[in-house]
């Protein structure tokens, strides 16, 4: 799909920002002149929970598309990590770290499925995790009409709703799993297999590096990230809730979230910053539209053209780079 | 998205590899017969129409799908596009029959609009299609929720209607024909023939290798563009059918660009492009469609349906895969 680059391109200057910042500065004066204020302490803190959702999720696909491959699993991995949360805690604070612990083992689990359908069963990874999501989404279905669960109120209070200034600790452990996100890809031989597979896998292979495994193990991270974003929505819910990561688009989102991000959707560019970049954009525009109350509908047809406009811009970059 | 890239196999054979079509026939009859053994009455002639008609639309929709991943791309916004079509057509009617034929015209339009808009972004501003037809999702479905203000309006007339829920009736033989089904069969027969034409062998080509087509003098964006205007136009079509069939809601088209693509893959035809057969694609469909009347006649929970067509379609690829890496 795109010319690729044998060099370690690995530090895009993330154009995302640029887009950011001229789209808070805009936001801001155009909110400003309607009367309202774009940078008070509710909306910036709203705009970061947003943020923090999608980008645990986002993160995590940007380690699976950056390898090339993709997870459409996600919103259904994140509906049932809230659920496994909730309902292990069911409300007792005393549980808090087995509960958390389960979701992380069975999204890894998730993950582990979708990267073994991936690489031995050479399945496109479209359609394995499609049908991973199918299976988890029969379940829930099957399972669960409404919420369920209770999650512990310590959790509720702590990654739920507190905040250090103007920034919510969910956002802070976004920051977290960004840093280590960005130091595996750039520090390690994992994350440099990585990109290598997702550059070239027959180079990659030739080269020695154990395609398979890189893969498999970026798959099991990214279900995790989603578990974890799962673990952050019970917490800001108070329960387990079985079709949350479908009516927030999350599956969809986040790969838009990475590719604004400037990771190149069939792999090998990229980075996680850019993608922090990407969520962020998409939370600002969601939080200058609700600023200016402009309608729900209109938001996403904006939000349609915005996906399609960045990645024919990074398009048009890369042509004009390689002519 | 390259892990899985099929090594194309060094045949010189113009024709995609033969017996592409088999498997799903064989798993096509399988569930005809244990559909048989459940419920005999099933087969007979004028019930079997009636399904074949209820399944014109996401037939119709796989064969659209088909064109566009046998070219090597994706489209995701034809549920949404479902949809529109359908509210559009409520809300443009507005229950007066002297609206249906300008209206039945204009979704075709749009249809095609929305595919040749896909098609160009795609091909000339070099934006991936899961991207483009990712934005076009949530760019229709917004613009019809803004549109109506959050709820339908309008309403459909029955001439509208007819082409979804109308047969022939007492034909002999057959019992009932749904115009539904006539309306299929034309546009299947007429899938196959374009597939068979210079076109059809150009976008095989171009979805196998799209270098070696361009290079070979075939204008790679003009061909993709084209399939995507096909997938509109089946869009259309299947909107119509369903409005007809099921009525106006804002649900008239949610999901069917997954059903679609499960269809297809499950019909044989490789994503990434360049293998398969549009009967596949439609075949595949059908059986789809005949799995979940298989399910509710054994009493399968409507909830499970989802799992049953998770557990096929990774059960259908990890077979197919496996056995063309182990050649």
């Amino acid at each position: 799909m795109s010319a690729l680059s044998l060099l370690p391109a690995r530090r895009p200057v993330p154009g995302v920002f640029v887009a950011l910042t001229l789209t808070l500065t805009i936001g801001w004066l155009v909110v400003l002149f309607d009367g309202g204020q774009l940078f008070n302490q509710s909306t910036t803190v709203s705009l970061l929970h947003v943020a923090a959702g999608l980008g645990l999720v986002a993160v995590g696909q940007t380690l699976v598309i950056l390898g090339g491959s993709l997870d459409l699993s996600v919103a259904y991995v994140i509906s049932l990590s809230t659920l496994v949360a909730a309902e292990t805690m069911n409300g007792s604070d005393g549980a808090v770290l087995p509960a958390i612990g389960l979701v992380l083992v069975v999204s890894a689990g998730v993950g582990l499925l979708n990267g073994l359908l991936v690489t031995r069963f050479r399945v496109n990874a479209f359609i394995a995790t499609l049908g991973v999501g199918l299976l988890l989404k029969g379940y829930l279905d099957n399972g669960y009409d409404g919420p369920a669960g209770a999650t512990a109120p310590s959790l509720v209070q702590s990654l739920g709703y507190q905040r250090v200034g103007p920034v919510p600790v969910s956002f802070l452990l976004l920051i977290v799993v960004t840093a280590a996100a960005w130091f595996a890809l750039s520090r390690t031989r994992f994350g440099h297999h990585l990109v290598a597979v997702g550059g070239d896998p027959e180079v990659a292979r030739l080269s020695g590096v154990r395609n398979d495994r890189v893969l498999v193990t970026a798959h099991v991270l990214c279900s995790m990230c989603a578990g974890l974003a799962g673990i952050y929505l019970a917490s800001r819910l108070g329960s387990g809730a079985p079709r949350v990561g479908t009516e927030g688009l999350y599956d969809l989102e986040s790969i838009a979230a990475v590719v604004i991000g400037g990771t190149a959707l069939a792999g090998g560019r990229g980075g996680v910053i850019g993608t922090v970049g990407g969520v962020l954009l998409l939370a600002s525009i969601d939080a200058i539209f609700n600023q200016l109350e402009v309608d729900a509908f209109f938001k996403q047809v904006i939000r349609g053209v915005i996906i399609i406009a960045a990645v024919a811009v990074y398009a048009r970059r890369a042509m004009r780079k390689a002519a | 998205m390259q892990t899985v890239q099929p090594r194309s196999l060094p045949l010189r054979l113009p024709r995609v590899r033969p017996g592409g079509v088999l498997p799903i026939l064989v798993i096509l009859a399988v569930l005809l017969v244990l559909v048989g053994i459940r419920q005999p009455d099933f087969l007979a002639p004028p019930s079997l129409m009636s399904f074949l008609g209820r399944s014109a639309p996401i037939i119709l929709l796989a064969a659209g799908q088909y064109f566009v991943i046998v070219s090597g791309e994706f489209d995701l916004s034809v549920g949404s596009l479902v949809t529109a079509q359908v509210v559009v057509a409520a809300r443009l009617i507005d229950s007066d029959p002297a609206r249906t034929w300008p209206v039945v015209l204009l979704l075709l339009a749009f249809g095609a609009l929305v595919g040749l808009v896909n098609g160009l972004i795609t091909t000339r501003l070099r934006v991936p299609s899961f991207i483009t037809t990712l934005g076009m999702f949530l760019i229709l479905v917004g613009a019809v929720y803004l549109w109506s203000d959050g709820a339908p309006k309008g309403g459909l007339s029955e001439e509208f209607r007819r082409f979804g829920r109308r047969a022939f009736e007492d034909v002999p033989l057959l019992g009932r024909v749904p115009y539904a089904l006539l309306v299929l069969v034309v546009l299947a027969v007429a899938a196959v023939l374009l597939m068979r034409s210079d076109f059809g062998r150009t976008l095989v080509a171009v979805g196998d290798n799209p270098r070696t087509a361009e290079l070979s003098g075939v204008r790679v964006w003009r061909t993709r563009t084209f399939a995507f205007i096909l997938s509109g136009l089946a869009a259309a079509v299947a909107a119509i059918l369903l409005g007809g069939y099921s009525g106006v809601s804002f649900q008239a088209g949610a999901g069917l660009e997954f059903g679609a693509i499960t269809a297809v893959v499950l019909g044989g035809v490789a994503l990434g492009g360049g293998r398969g057969a549009v009967v596949g694609a439609m075949l595949g469909a059908l059986t789809l469609e005949l799995l979940f009347a298989l399910m509710n006649f054994y009493g399968v929970s409507g909830a499970l349906r989802s799992t049953v067509q998770g557990g096929i379609i990774l059960l259908a690829v990890a077979v197919s895969a496996t056995r063309s890496s182990s050649r």
